[in-house]
């Protein structure tokens, strides 16, 4: 009898855990982004060291970061959610109507009723998907519409001015707390407790399954819709999140608050690693796929590149993304398949 | 609740019935498992046994019949709700979750829980990795499940069913791909099991093993019940003349034909892991069958002769000519066509009308300066649909609206508008009632009278034996028998099919874990 061993085992213990490094791409895209924030600071120091560069370069990826979070539940379970741009316009446009209303309203309370506002519109994407048998793709790019549509007809030629907000709210937009700004906290709150939740909750696990073979989880008894559902849920409750941030860092609410957040938020978790065909990745990967998209969207005109060409790199960076994933599984599968013919023929020549 | 005393049977099913729209899957499926008992459930492909245990499982509800597990009568509207009530399953193909490990592809929904609530990975590895000790198999249980070899998959599938601690154990068919030590493994769990008080259900088509394990067995045929006896009052002979019992040459008459010469000429292909080594010729006039069980590489073959997949080794020859490897528009040129399985979903435009259909493949000659006319699709779709008798109101009507045997015909007619002189064909009658696939098989017939080679790939063993000059039997991926008319009986053709490449009592290699 023989035992196979694999091919290439010149294995040190450091030589292994920097193949593992350089595997994971959370490591890969943080690394460019510290290129990056480093070239652009190299180049104009403003960049890092004027007054407010430290509290810009944190905060500004915030509000895309959780979005990026939501997205990248959906997108786990083989959906995509397009509605969620709309979601933060609506939810918006809500925190400035609700201070209008009323003004002494807690700015926590604010916090909440735009997590309930974005998750009821969240449910909404979710119960069609899940029931109607529809792709998510086609019933989110309805609601992204639907809710935009909302969103202006109750808007009309309104808007919300920082004169409207109370100042304890606008404060909080760029307040900061040991350097830190207080909205950054709170997304890196959520991040945490989304991906612990993915990691360690059995639901969270689920969600990987459905994503994975869809198939298989209805075969194995996963509770399929339900879990969709909450996917759903989440990534609408996180965008209504962004939308009372969003008011609270800008101020003001214009018709276009929002708009084409959502294929941020989708490029933001392609670059993170996220299969957009579902099952791997992590809210990790997606954040630091927002920090860098928003990043290197700040870094270009500071360096001097034209508008056209930072469309482009962003452009690059999301085909390169996923190229890189399709380069890396085919010498997977080569690998494998190699090593399956090889075991098969000791099999034979064996018996 | 106590138990009713006399109910010993962990499971009975009586005259359980299972039909898919008109095609009847399951005519009266009966099964009785008593508790401490190994029962084989045997019969062909197609005989309806794993129409039956995705009954057991809850994956399909049944229309009809009796259905008791542990003395009680049962529904189960899920997998689920089977899963619940203590049945493990053993699917056929595996179904695993890639992206996942294979500790959590075992635990997923019961892993250990630490606090608060939290996955305890280190514990679900623990556990994975002793009952990995108890199949006696080396696994690593952090890895993906992605790309492990098949028989890796079923040993995962093995170890979630065993840690579910189940009353009743389905394995269909779960020693295909595993070798002669594994094998043995897997028995001893089964055999411990067994003695534990439990009832296992055990699907095989290797007879050696059936009789190894197992001491009842049930015979299953076209749907239905056919006997059940203790396993040592019976031979292997019998249980074969069952699952084939009945007469062949009334239900599918094969006129002979004048054979000409040869058409194709396919030598040494092989592809990795999927096939090998495959040679074989069709002559004009001729029906060649390409018989084996579900999984053998009968399909794979073809797809590969006709340039859908890609192959390793080997050439494919038309008249002597060699046909561009993975090029369907080649072997289109070369003569080929090619009826899918999977006819809804590869051979039809379901939405589409029927004369577009039988249009598709021959535009190119149909189009008038670069536009293609419904006048002009009607024109070229007509004869060969009244030929083949496709009975549809009218040409426009849409595809998806018609029988199984009609659709067959209507993506026969569209291949042969392009005046083929090889037609490969992957299970005509699939899904086709008994009345049309008569019908299908007198087409077929016709066809080689009229000098078309046709390679005719069937899981059903009457098919076969009655429409084919000459079965090849691909077994593993391998040719293990090549019988003409005369000599091909259903035992034959059966012990061909069911031969192992590995004879059980030598070891094979040892097994080995691939790496990612």
């Amino acid at each position: 009898m023989t035992t196979l061993t694999a091919p290439g085992t010149l294995s040190s213990p450091l030589r292994h855990t920097l193949a593992g490094l350089l595997r994971s791409r959370e490591i890969a895209i943080a690394v460019v982004a510290v290129l990056v924030v480093a070239v652009t600071t190299a180049k104009n120091h403003q960049f890092l060291f004027a007054a407010n560069g430290w509290r810009d370069l944190l905060l500004t990826p915030s509000i895309l970061l959780l979005l990026a979070v939501g997205e990248t539940a959906v997108v786990i379970t083989r959906s995509v959610d397009l509605s969620i741009g709309s979601v933060v316009g609506l939810t918006a446009y809500l925190t400035g109507r609700l201070f209008i209303a009323h003004p002494g309203l807690p700015v926590g309370l604010v916090f909440l009723i735009g997590l309930a506002a974005g998750g009821v519109l969240g449910l909404v994407n979710g119960v069609l998907v899940a029931f109607g048998r529809v792709p998510a793709l086609v019933i989110t790019l309805g609601t992204m519409y639907v809710y935009r549509g909302i969103f202006l007809t109750w808007a009309g030629s309104n808007r919300v001015n920082a004169s409207d907000l109370p100042d304890s709210f606008l404060r909080l937009g760029t307040q900061q707390v040991l350097t830190i700004p207080v909205l950054t906290i709170i997304a890196v709150v959520v991040l945490a407790v989304a991906g612990y939740y993915l990691y360690s909750a059995r639901g969270g696990r689920e969600l990987y399954a459905i994503g994975s073979d869809p198939d298989a989880a209805r075969l194995y008894g996963l509770r399929v819709t339900r879990r969709v559902l909450t996917a759903f849920v989440l990534s609408g409750a996180m965008a209504g999140l962004a939308g009372v941030a969003t008011a609270a860092r800008y101020g003001t609410v214009s018709a276009n608050a929002g708009l084409n957040l959502e294929l941020q938020a989708v490029g933001a978790a392609v670059i993170g690693g996220v299969a957009i065909f579902g099952g791997s990745g992590t809210v990790w990967g997606a954040a630091l796929g927002a920090f860098l998209l928003v990043t290197i969207n700040r870094a270009l005109p500071v360096i001097g590149v034209q508008d056209f060409w930072q469309q482009f790199v962003v452009g690059a960076m999301i085909i390169g993304a996923i190229v890189l994933d399709r380069v890396l599984s085919i010498r997977r599968d080569r690998k494998i398949a190699a090593a399956t013919s090889a075991a098969r023929a000791a099999a034979r020549g064996n018996s | 609740m106590p138990e009713p005393a006399a109910a010993t049977a962990v499971l009975e099913l009586r005259d359980v019935t299972k039909a898919f729209g008109s095609v009847v899957a399951l005519r009266s499926g009966s099964l009785t498992v008593e508790r401490g008992s190994v029962h084989a459930l045997v019969g062909e492909n197609g005989a309806g046994k794993s129409t039956l245990v995705k009954i057991v499982a809850g994956v399909y509800q049944r229309d009809a019949g009796t259905f008791r597990f542990l003395g009680q009568d049962v529904d189960f509207a899920s997998t689920a709700a089977s899963k619940a009530a203590g049945i493990a399953v053993i699917y056929q193909e595996p179904t695993l979750f890639p992206d996942l490990s294979v500790a959590e592809n075992i635990f997923l929904g019961r892993q250990t829980l630490g606090r608060p609530r939290r996955i305890d990975r280190p514990a679900m590895y623990a556990a994975a990795e002793a009952l990995f000790a108890r199949l006696g198999v080396r696994l690593d249980p952090r890895r993906q499940a992605r790309g492990l070899s098949i028989a890796d998959q079923q040993i995962i599938e093995i170890a979630k069913a065993i840690s579910l601690d189940a009353s009743l154990l389905i394995m269909d068919e779960p020693t295909a791909a595993l070798s002669g030590v594994e094998v043995e493994r897997l028995f001893a769990v089964a055999r411990g099991l067994r003695d534990e008080g439990r009832g296992l259900v055990f699907i095989s088509h290797r007879f050696d093993e059936v009789f190894a394990l197992c001491d009842t067995v049930t015979v299953m045929r076209d749907g239905q019940y056919v006997s059940t006896e203790r396993v040592a009052d019976t031979s292997v002979d019998q249980i074969v003349a069952r699952m084939v019992g009945r007469e062949v040459s009334e239900l599918f008459p094969k006129t002979p034909a004048p054979i000409g010469d040869v058409v194709l000429d396919v030598r040494g292909l092989s592809a990795a892991g999927v096939f090998r080594d495959v040679s074989l010729t069709v002559r004009a006039g001729e029906i060649v069958g390409l018989a084996g069980l579900v999984g053998a590489g009968r399909s794979e073959v073809a797809r590969a002769v006709f340039g859908v997949d890609r192959y390793d080794a080997g050439s494919v020859r038309m008249f002597g000519r060699p046909v561009r490897a993975h090029d369907v528009r080649a072997a289109i040129r070369a003569g080929m066509a090619f009826v899918p399985e999977d006819r809804r979903g590869q051979g039809l435009t379901t939405q589409a009308s029927v004369a577009r259909n039988v249009a598709s493949v021959i535009r190119r000659g149909l189009a008038r300066g670069g536009l293609l006319t419904t006048a002009a699709e009607n024109r070229a779709a007509g004869p060969w649909s009244a030929r083949l008798e496709v009975k549809t109101a009218a040409l426009d009507m849409a595809a998806e609206t018609m029988s199984g045997g009609n659709q067959q015909k209507v993506v026969l007619a569209k291949w042969l508008a392009t005046e083929p002189k090889l037609l490969i064909i992957d299970e005509p009658t699939r899904g086709i009632d008994v009345g049309t696939k008569a019908e299908v098989h007198r087409l077929l017939s016709d066809l080689a009278g009229r000098g078309l080679a046709i390679l005719m790939i069937s899981s059903e063993l009457p098919e076969v034996l009655g429409m084919a000059d000459r079965v090849l039997v691909l077994c593993e991926g391998e040719l293990t028998a090549e019988l003409d008319r005369a000599d091909a009986t259903p035992e034959r053709v059966m012990h061909a099919a069911t031969r192992s490449a590995r004879p059980i009592d030598t070891p094979a290699a040892a097994p080995v874990e691939v790496t990612a």
